[in-house]
């Protein structure tokens, strides 16, 4: 647990931030919550509507199927308990974005309670209608001062899954950590793009602060709509350090809904809690519960994919991976990587831990976030071969990684490419000792250096060794020989 | 055989008997629909708030093909009501048809899309006529609701035609449609259909979609038919129910809704409560609801006035809770931005919205927006519509336990016959009572019937002057079971042999 430690200034009380998390969830459905159109991904505006999203005079709502899968997938996800009849309500308020005067969504009957994902307990997941998108034009980019503001209904209606968590979460670290395991689960579940820049996932976060060890609840703020891991850190550092000079000041936390400029840090007032809306909550009476059968629940389960949490446990304790936690989260987060991994067997945890690394480190970032490993031009076997032949020595990690630039760009068989492009390692033996003799006369400094008792002086003699036998040498056995050399 | 020769003669063809007379080709649909027209569009009593052209969009046909055969164009030959014309509710959503529930808000509002139930009477081949009045978004029971001016009942234009579907009970009771459909929120089509000496039902709620119905109080509102008789209400309800997969309320019917033909009511238990069949009652209507109960009785059926539905008198106090709280969400998109009315341009948002519904909206909707809002607020929702909701579950139960004992739950229909015009605007209270007697049975979803039993009194208005008006009779029965209810209304409304064409124009 990170305990804040006030602003940083020499306070006497230390604060500690109490944070609940609320996410949106941009469910990835064929189509909308509560009619047939197709969701929308940049069509022209006002492209994909219908009586039903439009709020038009005497168009019924009829609630997505598929999107109830979904829920129930979250919910298992998030070891929710699924509530075998919830229902819909109305929220109502005007405003622009909302063209029938009231959003549908669940208030207290919804899909799922409780549950848990890693350290944050989960309070509730619902489902409900996204607004249409608010376009404001003018200089302010909000509604507030623009020139005018232009609707577009695409989004109207696209099916989301709120999930709210109790206030569970301590630093703004914990917060961007949390929701990137959540992000995982969810993409790996499959139910959402989980795209934050594009607003698949959106996160407000309820933040109070109080005196460190105290079980009392802080007066919360609101912290509206943040669609970056990032911005959501940096805006709740900056809250949680306004909030802790108020309370240093003597001054106290005043319950409003506030908004994060990313660009300028700052933090503004969005609407006080006397402003706040009377949702005037009513059960929707277009529509029926929810009434979640055996049948149901069995779909939903058959559908669940193993969830990266549990993924990362299995690389980090089954006898044929025994990998490092880190190494293990990585390949667990990254659907992909972990896919890769797997295609084929490990031979014995040690190829298990020298490929995770090759993939990790040297395939993934050459292929790039764009496109799943699984699709670029490397095979699984191509991997396997150079894992086999680092193991064996027969290649160096600098021919290794030639051969991943190769096999990046061309795909092919990995022996054929080390074949032809002479990546075998130069052998230790004679010709390595010839170099590294040629290394340590062109670098006496360096040489000196090390002699008198500093190894990391050994820097441009490698660098030598590694230029004329472009990367092949293995850095250990050059190591090995310059200290051979040297005597030391 | 039909001797239909002239206008006269195919204006007093039932809907039913038309229909056949087309099938049989005996009659031609063209020279029926040209009929009515002349009639519709000469009519005074302010029934229409849109006739049907000649020749143009929704004048009738085949949605589903998207195509609409023109009046003359022989429509649809083959199909069972072969282009019998057919009038419809304002509030109901027609394609490219004015459709504005009665209101100014959706001053000029031509819908996309064309109403569930409207599309399929129009599948089984009827022919819209035209849009009728209502009062404003059905709020109302004399139809002096109307952004179009009141409805005048054509038994005494001095009087109302009953609300809120008083243009389609208007029309139907003038011969200036062989039929209608309305809605019936809290008595919406019985009452009209009772003061207009007409048959109107209510069929079970979720029998009849309600998608593209412009939505008043979403869990009341049911559609039905108003027609001449219980024999063409029978017909039109085969032609609306089902499941339809853009409601989600909607029920698959069990069974097809077959044309009544019982003479007898052979131990039929009809029950009296007496919620229903005492106080604030006019005399005039006691006594014709009591020859109705005799004639009952010699057709074999018996009477059971120890029935109780302890809860009904609460029903009107909670429906007058629970109606505006739904209305009051579902009007809330009426802002000016999308269609209809836009008032206040040049204003900021809030100030166009403002003065949008202020302008758009009347006095009633205002009311009873007013009266939702605030029964849905914060601090007031469990002593209001929570409270509400418990009243209307213990009617609920009150029917169900009736049922155990009796097959249908008989009773006037309204308290009054029709009301003079402005007789009773000032008092929203007063209005509201007329409901009291239907409102029941919309709160518990059952399908209720109204049948005129005979006219009490006389009237010195401007209309077939001294035989009195019409008092209707409500047979109520549980849920789905339209086709008994139907058969029960058939064989009393036969033995009551009530003319509902004495007020053709």
């Amino acid at each position: 647990m990170d305990v804040g430690r006030g602003s940083g200034r020499d306070d006497v009380v230390e604060y500690e931030p109490v944070i609940g998390l609320e996410i949106h969830v941009q469910l990835s459905t064929r189509t909308k919550m509560f009619c047939g159109c197709e969701l929308s991904f940049g069509e022209p505006p006002n492209t994909r509507t219908c009586p039903v999203c439009l709020g038009l005079p005497g168009a019924l709502p009829v609630a997505n199927a598929k999107a109830i899968h979904f829920g129930l997938m979250i919910g298992m996800a998030l070891e929710s308990e699924l509530a075998p009849r919830s229902i819909f309500h109305r929220k109502n308020y005007f405003y622009p974005d909302l063209p029938k005067g009231y959003q549908i969504s669940q208030y207290d009957e919804p899909l799922c309670r409780g549950g848990r994902l890693a350290d944050v307990r989960v309070h509730r997941v619902h489902l409900e209608e996204d607004a249409a998108k608010l376009v404001h034009v003018g200089e302010s980019g909000r509604i507030h001062a623009s020139d005018a503001s232009i609707v577009d209904f695409n989004r109207g209606g696209t099916p989301l899954a709120e999930i709210v968590t109790e206030p569970d979460v301590r630093s703004a670290e914990q917060a961007g950590e949390w929701l990137r395991l959540l992000r995982v689960t969810l993409g790996r579940l499959g139910v959402s793009d989980v795209n934050m820049e594009e607003g698949s996932l959106r996160c407000d976060a309820n933040i109070s602060v109080r005196p460190a060890g105290s079980d009392e609840m802080g007066t919360k703020t609101e912290l509206k709509n943040m669609n970056s891991f990032r911005f959501i850190e940096r805006g709740i550092k900056a809250e949680v350090i306004r909030q802790e000079k108020l309370l240093a000041r003597g001054e106290k936390v005043v319950q409003e809904t506030l908004h994060f400029d990313p660009s300028s840090g700052r933090i503004t007032t969005l609407r006080s809690k006397e402003e706040a809306h009377d949702y005037r909550y009513f059960p929707e009476p277009d529509l029926v519960p929810i009434a979640v059968s055996e049948e149901m629940l069995d779909t939903a389960r058959a559908s669940m994919p193993e969830l990266p949490l549990a993924r990362a446990e299995r690389f980090e304790h089954d006898p044929s991976y025994m990998l490092d936690t880190e190494v293990a989260k990585t390949l667990a987060f990254r659907t992909d990587l972990g896919d890769f991994l797997e295609l084929r067997r490990p031979e014995s945890p040690d190829e298990a831990r020298v490929r995770a690394n090759l993939i990790i480190n040297e395939l993934a970032p050459r292929v790039g976030t764009d496109v799943p490993l699984a699709d670029s031009m490397v095979t699984p076997d191509a991997v396997v071969t150079i894992s086999g032949a680092l193991m064996r020595k027969e290649i160096s990690i600098g021919g290794a990684r030639q051969a991943f630039d190769i096999l990046v760009e061309e795909g092919g068989d990995a022996d054929a490419i080390i074949e032809r492009e002479g990546l075998m390692s130069a052998e230790g033996g004679d010709e390595l000792a010839a170099v590294v003799e040629a290394a340590i006369a062109a670098n006496e400094d360096a040489a000196q250096k090390i002699k008198a008792g500093n190894p990391k002086a050994i820097g441009p003699i490698v660098g030598y060794v590694m230029r004329e036998t472009q990367g092949r040498a293995d850095g250990g056995e050059v190591t090995r020989l310059v200290h051979e050399q040297l005597g030391v | 055989m039909v001797d239909a020769t002239g206008p006269y003669e195919l204006i007093a063809l039932s809907a039913a008997a038309a229909a056949r007379a087309i099938a049989a080709g005996e009659i031609d649909p063209t020279e029926l629909i040209g009929a009515y027209r002349a009639r519709a569009m000469a009519d005074e009593l302010n029934c229409f708030t849109w006739v049907a052209p000649e020749r143009g969009p929704g004048s009738g046909g085949d949605i589903a093909a998207g195509s609409s055969p023109a009046p003359g164009e022989s429509p649809l030959p083959g199909t069972p009501l072969g282009g019998v014309p057919l009038a419809v509710k304002d509030l109901f959503c027609t394609a490219g048809v004015p459709s504005q529930s009665g209101s100014r808000i959706l001053e000029g509002y031509e819908p996309p899309y064309t109403a569930t139930a409207v599309a399929r009477l129009q599948g089984a081949g009827a022919t819209l006529l035209g849009k009728t009045n209502q009062d404003e978004f059905a709020m109302g029971s004399s139809n002096e609701n109307s952004a179009f001016g009141p409805v005048l009942n054509p038994w005494d234009r001095a009087r109302v035609p009953g609300g809120s579907s008083g243009g389609s009970a208007a029309a139907v009771a003038a011969g200036l449609a062989p039929w209608a459909v309305g809605t019936d929120t809290g008595g919406s089509i019985r009452q009209p259909a009772a003061m207009c000496g007409i048959v109107g039902l209510k069929p079970t709620y979720g029998a009849v979609s309600r998608y593209g119905m412009i939505a008043f109080a979403s869990s009341l509102d049911q559609a039905g038919p108003l027609t001449r008789n219980v024999t063409d209400a029978a017909l039109m309800l085969r032609h609306m129910i089902g499941r339809d997969e853009r409601d989600a309320t909607s029920l698959r019917f069990p069974e097809q809704i077959e044309l009544p033909r019982a003479d007898r009511l052979d131990g039929v238990r009809l029950g009296v409560p007496a919620e229903l069949s005492s106080e604030g009652i006019e005399t005039g209507v006691l006594e014709r609801f009591h020859s109705a109960l005799a004639l009952a009785q010699e057709l074999g059926a018996t009477i059971n006035t120890d029935v109780m539905l302890p809860h009904a008198p609460h029903g009107l106090a909670a429906y007058y809770v629970i109606a505006p709280a739904e209305a009051s969400s579902n009007l809330a998109r009426f802002d000016g931005v999308r269609y209809g009315l836009r008032a206040g341009d040049g204003q900021d948002l809030v100030g166009m919205y403002t003065r949008t519904r202020h302008d758009g909206f009347g006095p009633e909707v205002k009311r009873r927006i007013m009266l939702g809002t605030y029964a849905l607020s914060a601090g007031y929702y469990d002593a209001y519509y929570g409270r509400a909701q418990r009243v209307r579950t213990k009617i609920v139960e009150d029917f169900r336990a009736a049922f155990e004992e009796v097959d249908f739950i008989v009773s006037p229909t309204t308290p009054g016959v029709a009301f003079e015009l402005g007789e009773k605007t000032t008092d929203p209270w007063s209005m509201y009572l007329n409901d009291a007697l239907t409102v029941p049975m919309s709160l518990a979803g059952i399908p209720a019937i109204s049948i005129p039993c005979g006219l009490s009194g006389s009237s010195e208005g401007k209309g077939p002057v001294g035989r009195g008006l019409p008092v209707g009779l409500q047979i109520a029965g549980p849920a789905f079971s339209e086709n008994r209810l139907l058969d029960a209304a058939y064989a009393l409304e036969q033995a009551i042999g009530f003319d509902s064409t004495a007020a053709h124009v």
